[in-house]
């Protein structure tokens, strides 16, 4: 009864090939849009932006990029949570340095400035695999966090080392600093979301997303059908690297406003995001967004049932949210191995052929 | 998907929304994860002085108080999210115990005009209220905490300790970083050769920087660590047998939690204090009959006593004081916010207060002012007897070095004031 292609004519190559090819699918797509952006800034208040909506849209980001590395180009990484401090770390001496820029051009320049470290860092790929790479590649986690916390001018010789962002504006607006207004964080990190998962589609389907994912499946073939390993893999890990970057920078200048790199992107970051990648799907952009809905909605979701709801001692809450979180993933992963982007395919043929399935 | 758990999200923060008479003073605490052996004593210790409030007194001032608490695990992002919601409830004060949280809520409590209490944590240089109107850090903080340890050295050495050396292990984050400069510039005046031992996160794996104490044998070592960091610290000491006497941990390592898994291998362990220790106070009578007894202590009411809950009712009665002033000055018992900030602006914490509280010879005596929101930096030394169990006090209270601090803290709150476009201004 929904998702059908019947009726639905299409006359031309790029109709054909559009991303939702099912009309049906596509007003709800642009009904999602829409509802981000026209209706849900009206609505937003401090505790959304800064609880739900940034966390998530960051995550999302993150989980695009690494989405890419893996899920597209099949290279493990464990990296992500240094590229995010790269990431962090660019935007803040970028912002410091120059003021007066408009702050989308620090994310973005920040962006290029990860996809260069990544870059660096991708290097060992051609030579090794699977897990011998994320080894290769978790040294490059501890390398750079290593190096954020040992070299003062990154963090502009402050005594804490902590680095802080003060406060930039686009437009007249400010963004980051405690005097952002809720709409402003929210839709500044929308528009990234938006255009990271646009690129990222649009990338993944064209030459070099089929580059990437002849890689991932046999990069010998690959290579023999006239895939150059080195060009693939590494702009794998160049673009994979400027999302991750462009979250690193979100998460601390809009997000968090401060951070100590050995706490927001130590390994744990590393390993939330890859679950995010593995749980919401391998090789899907929706499912970096449902992996990171889950990981980062879910818990909060919990913590306000449980103490807020039922008033739990908040220790008791906490510990449950990890047994909760934990026996969920596993029940995903053994129901659908695929992730929940595969879980979404498949409501979607179900509910193709509903209510007659025969 | 994610609408749906958005708005159960939002039904379920509706109807945790505390009503809005009372006094609210979140508890933003941590019970879990590597730092909860600091974070539930200090948690169950704050919670039980306002119920003791509540019980005994029918709150402050005749309004009931409430408490709701939320859980950070120490991380900062669960720490904004903590914030974020319970700000809206009313909010009066917040005491974050992380130093991590506390950088981040600085210009968030600024923009939302809810002072910040954070005793013996946090930015040292948010003592000049010029510049840090919100934030209040009395009775001292981490650089006193650094000079009053060099300080009980210059007083076991005669006054000269430039020929000995001293190695600093630290918490490797913005807590642990914070005392380098301060540690810096008092060797550059007394002489003593610095040594700076970071220890990440958090803080099991210190092999290493002890095997480098043992090569190096400095005379003294000073610890700023946390959480399971300190245990593990003392430990390896003991293992190394380094001289406990001369091993001095800052106000955070000085607890029965760190030493006791140690056993006899602690004993003779310093740590400095700006509070008194053990439970024989006039107070504890009091929370024994309107709350132990009544089966209202929170937690599992098994550290009643221990240092880090005796600072969990000192930050608790800090704050209540502060709001008896703010009732006082503005004439209402129901403060906001902003009444609050004048109330912890004008606290005086006097010997005789302190007693008429129950709580004689507890901490040392101070005033705030606009200019001075950190106290005057006064802390004593603790050391543990193994055998007795106990920790004691072996010093009088003692002033830091005002005359190398002073300038520092001028100098960093400075620099935020000119990186955040302050004006400062009393």
């Amino acid at each position: 009864m929904f998702y059908r292609e019947a009726g639905d004519f299409k006359t031309s190559y790029t109709e054909d090939n559009q991303t939702f090819p099912i009309k049906f699918d596509r007003y709800r797509y642009y009904a999602v849009l829409v509802f981000a952006f026209a209706v849900v800034p009206f609505v937003i208040n401090d505790y959304w932006v800064n609880a739900v909506f940034l966390p998530f849209l960051i995550y999302a980001i993150a989980a695009i990029g690494l989405n890419i590395l893996v899920g597209y180009c099949g290279q493990v990484s464990l990296g992500t949570g240094g590229f995010m401090a790269v990431g962090a770390y660019a935007v803040y001496k970028l912002m410091t340095a120059f003021p007066d820029v408009s702050m989308f051009i620090h994310v973005i320049l920040a962006g290029v400035i990860t996809a260069g470290v990544g870059v660096l860092f991708g290097l060992p790929s051609l030579r090794i695999k699977g897990f011998y790479l994320a080894v290769a590649t978790l040294a490059a986690q501890f390398f750079l966090v290593w190096l954020f916390n040992r070299v003062p001018w990154f963090y502009n010789y402050s005594a804490s080392g902590q680095i802080s962002s003060p406060e930039r504006t686009v437009l007249g607006v400010p963004i980051t600093g405690a005097e952002t207004a809720p709409w402003a964080a929210y839709l500044f990190c929308l528009v990234f979301v938006t255009l990271s998962a646009l690129v990222a589609r649009n990338l993944t389907r064209g030459m070099a997303g089929r580059k990437w994912m002849a890689i991932r499946d046999m990069d010998i073939a690959a290579e023999i059908i006239g895939v150059n390993p080195l060009k693939a893999k590494l702009t794998a890990f160049a673009v994979s690297s400027f999302f991750v970057g462009i979250s690193g920078a979100l998460f601390f200048s809009v997000y968090l406003g401060a951070v100590e790199v050995g706490e927001a992107f130590g390994i744990n970051k590393s390993f939330l995001v890859l679950f995010m990648v593995i749980i919401g799907g391998l090789g899907s952009i929706f499912g970096s967004f449902a992996g990171a809905a889950f990981l980062v909605l879910l818990p909060v979701l919990l913590k306000n049932a449980l103490v807020g709801g039922m008033g739990w001692p908040t220790d008791l809450a906490a510990h449950l949210e990890f047994i909760i979180v934990g026996g969920l993933i596993i029940i995903f992963l053994i129901a659908e191995p695929h992730g929940l982007a595969q879980l979404w395919r498949v409501t979607k043929e179900k509910l193709r052929l509903w209510p007659f399935p025969h | 998907m994610k609408l749906k758990l958005a708005a159960l999200a939002l039904g379920a923060v509706m109807a945790a929304g505390p009503a809005m008479a009372d006094l609210v003073f979140p508890s933003l605490s941590y019970r879990t994860g590597p730092y909860a052996p600091g974070g539930i004593p200090f948690a169950d210790g704050y919670a039980d002085y306002f119920t003791l409030l509540n019980e005994r007194d029918g709150g402050i001032g005749g309004e009931k108080i409430q408490m709701p608490e939320c859980e950070t695990a120490y991380n900062t992002e669960k720490g904004v999210e903590c914030y974020e919601s319970t700000k809206g409830s009313g909010a009066l004060v917040y005491q974050p115990l992380s130093t991590g949280i506390t950088y981040q809520l600085i210009p968030k409590v600024a923009a939302d005009g809810i002072p910040m209490l954070t005793s013996g944590l946090g930015r040292t240089s948010a003592k000049n209220g010029a510049v840090f109107p919100w934030v209040f850090n009395f009775p001292a903080n981490y650089w006193d905490g650094a000079s009053i340890a060099i300080k009980h050295m210059l007083d076991l050495n005669g006054g000269d300790i430039s020929d000995k050396k001293i190695a600093l292990v630290y918490h490797n984050s913005a807590y642990g970083k914070e005392p380098i400069r301060t540690l810096e510039e008092l060797a550059t005046k007394h002489g003593y050769e610095l040594t700076l031992l970071p220890v990440d996160h958090p803080g099991q794996e210190q092999k290493s920087q002890w095997l480098q104490i043992r090569r190096e044998k400095p005379d003294y070592v000073i610890m700023y660590g946390w959480g399971v960091m300190n245990q593990v610290a003392i430990q390896e000491a003991a293992n190394i047998r380094f001289p406990m006497e001369n091993f001095i941990g800052i106000w955070w390592s000085g607890s029965e939690n760190d030493v006791v898994p140690v056993g006899e291998g602690a004993h003779g362990y310093k740590a400095v204090a700006f509070h008194n220790v053990g439970d024989d106070y006039p107070l504890y009578d009091d929370l024994k009959a309107y709350v132990f007894d009544k089966g209202l202590a929170a937690g599992a009411g098994d550290q009643h006593g221990s240092v880090v809950y005796n600072r969990g009712v000192y930050a608790a009665m800090l704050v209540a004081e502060a709001a008896k002033a703010a009732q006082e000055i503005h004439g209402t018992a129901a403060i906001t916010p902003v009444m609050m900030r004048d109330g912890m602006e004008n606290l005086e914490m006097t010997e005789e207060k302190m007693t008429a509280l129950g709580l004689p010879k507890f901490g040392p005596e101070f005033k705030v002012s606009c200019e001075n929101h950190g106290g005057n930096g006064y802390g004593a030394i603790a050391q543990w007897d193994a055998t007795a169990g106990e920790w004691s006090l072996i010093t009088d209270y003692f002033q830091s070095d005002q005359e190398v601090l002073a300038p520092l803290v001028e100098e960093d709150s400075a620099a935020y004031a000119a990186e955040n476009g302050i004006e400062p201004g009393c």
